[in-house]
C-alpha cells in the first residue's frame, strides 16, 4: 500500500480506480511479452478483452451490420420484439437493435477519446509538479484539490447545462474534472522514480530535464497510467451513460445506451416495454464490465509481485 | 498532531477560494441570463434593465464575483431565480435527505464489503473468493440508474412490495416504517456500488496484513483464529480503509442526482435537476459550493482520523 502521507493519498475521483502500486519497477527489455504473457493468464481479462475487440468492431461495421438506419421511422411503433425488428420498435418507431448497434459507437468514441485527452494533460502535469517540486508542485497540488472537491457528476451536469450538451462540451468536460486523478497517480510515481540511482546517474551525466523525464522516468510509470486509463475508459462510458440518461448527455435523435434508457423513467414503459430498456442496460453492464476486466489484467500482469 | 490539523486547515483555505471561482466562472459561462429567459419578451426594455441591474448582472466579472462572495461570508447565498426563496433555505431543505440517503448507503456498503472481504482474503483463491470478486466486479459495473429501474420493476411493480419513489407516503402517516421501506431501493443500489468497490480494497489490504510478523506471532502464541482475524488482522486491515471510505464522498454526493431522479428522493441531486431545468444559477452555485465543501470538510476529517488511528504515521 502506498504511504499515507498527504500527497500520495489517492483521492481520485474515478469509480474504480486502484493506484496502490506506485512503487517503481525497472522495465526491462521484453517487458511487454512478460506482462502479455502474464496477462493472458488471467482468464476473465482475456474474456473482457474478446468482448472490447467485438464492441470495437460493432461500432466500426455499425452500418453494414445494422438492420436499419437508426434514426429511419419505421411504420410500426413500440412493437414487440418479432421476426422483423428483433429488439422491437420505439416511441418513435425506431429499431431499437439498430440504435443499441450505432449506440456502441457513442459510448466508445465518448469513452477512449475522453481517457486519451485527460490522461495525456494529466500525466505531463503530473511529470512536471513530481520532477520540479517546489511552488509549481505545490500550486499544482492545490488545484487539483479544487478539481477533486467538487462531486463529479454533479458539476459535470451543471457545466453541461450551461454549455449545451453534444458530444464534444461532454467529452471535454468529462476530461476537465478527471485529469487531476491521474496527476496526482502520475506524481507519486514519478516521485518514487526520481529516487532511483539510475535516474541520479543520469542527472549526473548532465541530461536535460526533458530527456531525463521521457527517456527514464516516463517508460517505467508507464504501467499504473496505462491500467488507471482502462478503469478510466469505463467509468467514462458510465458517466456518459448517467448524463444521457438524465438527457443533459447526448441527445436524441443521436442514439446512446443512456439516452434509450431515458423512456423507462415512464411507468408504462419500465413495464409494458422492457425490450426499450433492458438491452441498451445491458449493454452499458456488458460493456463497462469487460474493460473493467481488461484493467485489472493489466493491473495483475504489471505487478511482477504476483 | 495539533500543527497537523492546523496545517491542513490553512492549506484548505485557498482551496476553497478557488472552488467559489471555479464555480462563479462556471455559472458566468452561461448564454444568457435569466432576465432574458424568464420575463414576457413583450415587456419594455427600460424595465428589463432595471432589473438586471437590481440583480447585479450588468457588473464586472470580478465585481459580481466579490460582491457574491462577500454575502457568501455571510452565509447569504442569494435567492433563487425560480422560486425567489433563499438558496440556503432551499438546500437546508435537502440536504437532510440526501445525507440520510448518503450515510445509509455508506453503512450498508461497509456492512456487505467488510466481512465480504475479509473472508475473501482469508479463503484466498477459493470458489468463495472468484465469486465475490466476480460478483464485485458486476456491481462496480452496472449502472445505478438501470439497477434502479430494475429493481423498481421487480420490487415495486411485479410484486408491489415496494414505493415505486418518495421519501413518504402521500397522505399517508408517515412514520419510521414508511420511511424505510422509501428507503430500501435506493440504499441497495448505493450500497452494492459502494460494495462492490469496497470488497477489493478490504481483501488487498487483509492479505497485506495476513503477511505481517505480528500475525504469525498471534497464531504462534496459539490465540484463537477468530480473535487472530478479527482482533488482530482486521483492525490493521481496516486503517487504510479510511481514507478510501473519504473519497467515496464526492462520488455519493455526485451520484445523489442519478438515484434522487430515479427514486423521486427530494435531496440536494433532484434540486440540482430542477434547477438546472430552469436555469435557476444562484441555486446551482451554491449546490455545487455546499457539495464541495462538505467534501473538502470529510477529506479533512478522514486525514485526521488516520492519523489518529495509526500512531505509526508521523507528520513532519
Amino acid at each position: 500500500m502506498g504511504l499515507p502521507e498527504y500527497q500520495l493519498r489517492d483521492t481520485s475521483v474515478q469509480p474504480v480506480v486502484y493506484t496502490d502500486h506506485v512503487e517503481a519497477e525497472i522495465v526491462e527489455p521484453g517487458a511487454f511479452k512478460q506482462i502479455w504473457k502474464r496477462f493472458v493468464r488471467h482468464k476473465l481479462a482475456v474474456a473482457g478483452l474478446i468482448v472490447t475487440v467485438l464492441l470495437i468492431l460493432t461500432a466500426l461495421l455499425a452500418p453494414i451490420i445494422a438492420p436499419y438506419n437508426p434514426a429511419t421511422v419505421t411504420n410500426s411503433f413500440s412493437a414487440a420484439p418479432s421476426g422483423q425488428h428483433w429488439l422491437g420498435t420505439d416511441q418513435v418507431g425506431r429499431d431499437v437493435l439498430s440504435r443499441l448497434i450505432f449506440a456502441t459507437r457513442v459510448s466508445l468514441l465518448v469513452g477512449f477519446v475522453t481517457v486519451a485527452l485527460y490522461v495525456t494533460f494529466g500525466t505531463l502535469i503530473g511529470m512536471a509538479a513530481a520532477y520540479f517540486g517546489g511552488w509549481l508542485d505545490m500550486i499544482i497540488m492545490r488545484i487539483t484539490d479544487m478539481f477533486m472537491a467538487f462531486p463529479f457528476l454533479m458539476v459535470i451536469l451543471v457545466v453541461i447545462s450551461v454549455l449545451g450538451s453534444n458530444m464534444t462540451t461532454i467529452i471535454l468536460v468529462l476530461a476537465l474534472f478527471s485529469w487531476p486523478g491521474v496527476a496526482r497517480l502520475v506524481r507519486g510515481s514519478v516521485l518514487a522514480i526520481r529516487q532511483l540511482d539510475y535516474v541520479k546517474a543520469g542527472i549526473a551525466l548532465g541530461y536535460k530535464s526533458p530527456r531525463i523525464l521521457f527517456r527514464h522516468i516516463f517508460p517505467n510509470a508507464v504501467g499504473p497510467i496505462i491500467v488507471n486509463a482502462t478503469f478510466g475508459v469505463a467509468a467514462a462510458i458510465m458517466s456518459e451513460a448517467g448524463l444521457s440518461f438524465l438527457g443533459m448527455g447526448v441527445q436524441p435523435p443521436t442514439a446512446s445506451w443512456g439516452n434509450m434508457l431515458t423512456d423507462a423513467q415512464s411507468l408504462t414503459v419500465l413495464t409494458d416495454q422492457p425490450w426499450l430498456w433492458v438491452p441498451s442496460g445491458t449493454m452499458i453492464l456488458v460493456t463497462v464490465l469487460a474493460i473493467n476486466f481488461v484493467g485489472d489484467g493489466l493491473r495483475d500482469a504489471w505487478d511482477s509481485r504476483n | 498532531m495539533l500543527q497537523y490539523i492546523i496545517r491542513r486547515v490553512l492549506i484548505a483555505i485557498p482551496v476553497l477560494l478557488g472552488i467559489t471561482l471555479i464555480n462563479f466562472l462556471i455559472i458566468k459561462l452561461a448564454p444568457g441570463n435569466p432576465v432574458d429567459m424568464f420575463i414576457n419578451p413583450n415587456t419594455p426594455k427600460e424595465l428589463l434593465d432595471t432589473k438586471k441591474e437590481l440583480l447585479g448582472l450588468n457588473d464586472p466579472f470580478f465585481l459580481q464575483y466579490f460582491k457574491w462572495l462577500l454575502n457568501l461570508l455571510q452565509g447569504q447565498l442569494g435567492y433563487s431565480f425560480s422560486t425567489y426563496a433563499p438558496v440556503t433555505v432551499m438546500i437546508g431543505e435537502r440536504l437532510g435527505p440526501t445525507l440520510l440517503l448518503a450515510s445509509a448507503s455508506l453503512v450498508v456498503g461497509l456492512a456487505i464489503a467488510i466481512p465480504v472481504g475479509v473472508l475473501s482474503a482469508i479463503r484466498q483463491n477459493t470458489k468463495f473468493d472468484y465469486l465475490m470478486t466476480g460478483l464485485s466486479f458486476i456491481g462496480t459495473s452496472i449502472p445505478q440508474f438501470f439497477l434502479g429501474l430494475g429493481l423498481i420493476y421487480i420490487f415495486a411493480i411485479q410484486f408491489r412490495l415496494l414505493p415505486t419513489g418518495g421519501m413518504t407516503t402521500l397522505g399517508g402517516s408517515g412514520g419510521a416504517w414508511d420511511l424505510i421501506r422509501h428507503m430500501i431501493m435506493p440504499v441497495f443500489v448505493l450500497g452494492i456500488v459502494i460494495a462492490g468497490k469496497k470488497v477489493r480494497y478490504v481483501r488487498a489490504s487483509m492479505l497485506d496484513v495476513l503477511q505481517q510478523d505480528y500475525l504469525r506471532t498471534a497464531q504462534a502464541k496459539g490465540l484463537h483464529p477468530f480473535i487472530v482475524t478479527n482482533k488482530h488482522a482486521l483492525r490493521n486491515a481496516l486503517i487504510p480503509i479510511i481514507t478510501v471510505v473519504g473519497m467515496e464522498i464526492p462520488l455519493l454526493l455526485g451520484g445523489s442526482v442519478l438515484i434522487e431522479q430515479i427514486f423521486q428522493w427530494p435531496g440536494i441531486g433532484q434540486l440540482t435537476i430542477q434547477s438546472i431545468l430552469s436555469r435557476d444559477y444562484p441555486t446551482l452555485m451554491g449546490l455545487n459550493l455546499v457539495a464541495a465543501f462538505i467534501v473538502l470538510v470529510t477529506n479533512l476529517f478522514t486525514d485526521i482520523f488516520y492519523s489518529a488511528a495509526d500512531p505509526r504515521i508521523t507528520y513532519s
